[in-house]
């Protein structure tokens, strides 16, 4: 392993202007996150963690501060360089779901494979492996709107986790689904997270938190607590 | 490989909204058909017009006399005078009229020509048997004819009539030649006919002077001047009555008719250009929706690691897509109307490929300059104003 770490954040500064008035909701975080951990980053309503988890994902670059992920300021990267991070290191799990309405399953896991230039034959193995790690072998060419909020869930971690990355985040990953099924997501991520991937979970329940191995709290938009839970 | 999928996609997203692609396709469609349609008939009917002509040469002018007062025709001198204007290959007079032809019993009615020896290399006769007519024959009012091959045959079957006996409406002629076939042209067949020497014919069929003839120039070039030089003689024969006879030049006739479908073309292209162009509206209207409603979508792609230019590509690809298809459309029903047009007016017609190919073209074209700028706004949203928006 790298004695570099794999997320550096140094005094990340990051706010908002609407109508005129400009909010600051990042105001200095600085944190360091190494390969094969699984955080929580837990905090109250708008305290900013969807804001600093857009930041870790690449889909936002901080106003102030430096955000180095395996060594690279994301800052300083072209559109195209954060588009291909995206792609290669990180793999999204939305408390919404977000998957495209009008493709099946198996197609919406196989998305990131194309954009990465993947061809046919190893897209679609790759996209049946991920689908069949969460269970879904019975439902792959299902369209989302015939799979339950749980199946939907799943269909977003087998889409995360095809191209092999390794960095997943998810935000709020159990919001929408009811307690056993929530159980069920939470389950499989503490097992990726075995199998060595890293894991960034956002959740506003303490009891999903305590499930993690490390908790960081963001309140006022600053660290207010950083603990590793002992097991 | 993107590239094939971005294609994939297109296609997918506009059969998935059959009736709205379908929309947005009618003004290409209604614009291509139309120009395919008018363009292939009104090209037909161009070919029409100048495939009739075509027979008469390009360096002919036909006199035709209608006469004034009591003068109703040239004498023959006078008519021969115009072989010596400026540019005048050779004149060749005509008088007209029909006979019935006997030989033994047989017997067939045939067209009737008085002519000089002019007549058969103005109008490119070939012989197959005996002579043609001379000048003598006309001078001595000679009862001498020459058989068209279609009334040789009538009358002769297979044997040669070169010598024999010929009867025209009783009176009888001594067969001195035989034409070789040449079919039919605007003025009809060229090979039913009886030819005469001109002299001979002003008696026979008992008209006096010239009412047609042809006078043929050594080049085009020459057939304005000397077509001016004409009507300034005829001007002056009949005392500036232009109504008394008619010059009229076949190679002008095509020339004009082959403008007015130039401009017509011109103009219907410009038609069919703004139609097109009122469709490429509608398809930039159609792709600045679309790309609104998939803005989640958009920002979903964009998380996943699609760069710009492979957002750029699949709406510029849809763009493209749908006015091809438009193309497509209006092309088969563009063939579709030709056909139908061609059987109404029971004629074959030409679908005009050029311009099938030219619409087609310009549709694409339609498509990839109407999806640019909703499709670089696509690739330009920001990943995560995409994600938050519904
Ligand atoms: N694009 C934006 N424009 C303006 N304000 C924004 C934008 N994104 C977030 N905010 C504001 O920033 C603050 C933090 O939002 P964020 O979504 O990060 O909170 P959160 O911690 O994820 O909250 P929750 O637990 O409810 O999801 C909120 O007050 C929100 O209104
Ligand atoms: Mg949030």
């Amino acid at each position: 392993m790298s004695t570099e770490p794999l997320i550096r954040m140094e005094n990340l500064q990051h706010g908002y202007t609407m109508a005129g008035q400009r909010t600051l909701i990042l105001q200095g975080i600085s944190f360091t996150i190494d390969h094969g951990e699984f955080v929580a980053i837990i905090g109250p309503s708008g305290s900013g963690k969807s804001t600093l988890m857009n930041m870790i994902g690449c889909l936002d670059l901080p106003n102030e501060g430096n955000y180095l992920l395996d060594g690279q300021n994301v800052r300083k990267l072209s559109d195209n360089r954060l588009a291909r991070i995206r792609n290669e290191k990180i793999g999204f799990i939305f408390q919404n779901f977000n998957l495209l309405p009008k493709l099946s399953a198996i197609e919406n896991v196989e998305l990131p494979l194309i954009y990465r230039g993947v061809s046919y034959r190893e897209r679609k193995r790759n996209a049946e492996e991920a689908l069949i790690k969460v269970g879904l072998q019975e439902r792959m060419h299902h369209r989302p709107n015939q799979l339950s909020g749980g199946q939907q869930q799943r269909v977003a971690i087998a889409r995360a986790l095809a191209g092999q990355p390794p960095l997943l985040l998810a935000d709020e990953p159990t919001g929408a689904l009811d307690p056993k099924t929530g159980k069920e997501v939470m389950s499989m991520l503490q097992s990726l997270n075995a199998q060595g991937h890293t894991i960034i979970l956002i959740t506003h329940d303490l009891e999903i938190a305590e499930q993690a191995k490390r908790v960081i709290r963001i309140h006022d938009g600053q660290v207010a607590e950083d603990r590793r839970i002992e097991l | 490989m993107i590239f094939f999928q971005s294609i994939r996609m297109a296609m997918t997203s506009v059969i998935g909204n059959k009736i709205r692609s379908f929309l947005t396709m009618l003004g290409i469609i209604i614009g291509v058909s139309s120009v395919i349609l008018v363009v292939s008939v009104g090209r037909n009917f161009t070919n029409q017009i100048t495939g009739q002509f075509d027979g008469l040469g390009t360096n002919q002018l036909m006199v035709s006399i209608m006469g004034m007062g009591v003068t109703s025709s040239l004498t023959y001198e006078e008519v021969d005078a115009f072989s010596q204007l400026q540019g005048v290959d050779l004149v060749s007079p005509t008088i007209s009229g029909s006979a019935t032809a006997k030989s033994g019993n047989r017997h067939t009615d045939a067209s009737l020509e008085g002519v000089t020896p002019n007549y058969r290399p103005l109008k490119n006769y070939q012989l197959r048997a005996g002579r043609f007519l001379l000048d003598i024959d006309s001078q001595y009012r000679q009862a001498v004819a020459v058989l068209g091959s279609e009334v040789a045959s009538k009358l002769y079957g297979a044997g040669n009539p070169v010598g024999q006996d010929v009867r025209l409406n009783g009176i009888p002629f001594k067969v001195v030649g035989v034409l070789q076939p040449k079919g039919s042209d605007l003025s009809g067949s060229n090979d039913d006919k009886v030819l005469i020497p001109i002299a001979t014919a002003e008696r026979f069929l008992q008209t006096k002077g010239i009412q047609s003839f042809v006078v043929k120039a050594v080049n085009r070039q020459d057939v304005p001047s000397v077509k001016a030089q004409l009507e300034a003689g005829l001007n002056h024969k009949f005392k500036n009555h232009p109504e008394a006879y008619n010059v009229f030049d076949a190679q002008e006739m095509i020339e004009s008719s082959e403008k007015t479908s130039a401009m017509m073309s011109t103009a219907l292209a410009s038609i069919a250009g703004i139609s097109l162009i009122v469709g490429g509206i509608g398809i930039m209207n159609i792709m600045i929706m679309s790309v609104n409603e998939r803005t989640r979508e958009i920002g979903i792609r964009k998380a996943l690691g699609a760069k710009k230019s492979n957002i750029l590509m699949q709406f510029m690809f849809e763009s493209i897509v749908l006015s091809s298809f438009g193309g497509l459309i209006g092309i088969g029903a563009g063939i579709g109307l030709t056909s139908l047009a061609s059987k109404l007016l029971g004629n074959p017609i030409d679908y005009a490929w050029d311009i099938v190919l030219i619409s087609f073209l310009f549709s694409f074209f339609i498509g990839l300059v109407f999806g640019i700028s909703p499709a670089y706004k696509a690739s330009r949203l920001r990943p995560i104003h995409a994600l938050r928006t519904d």
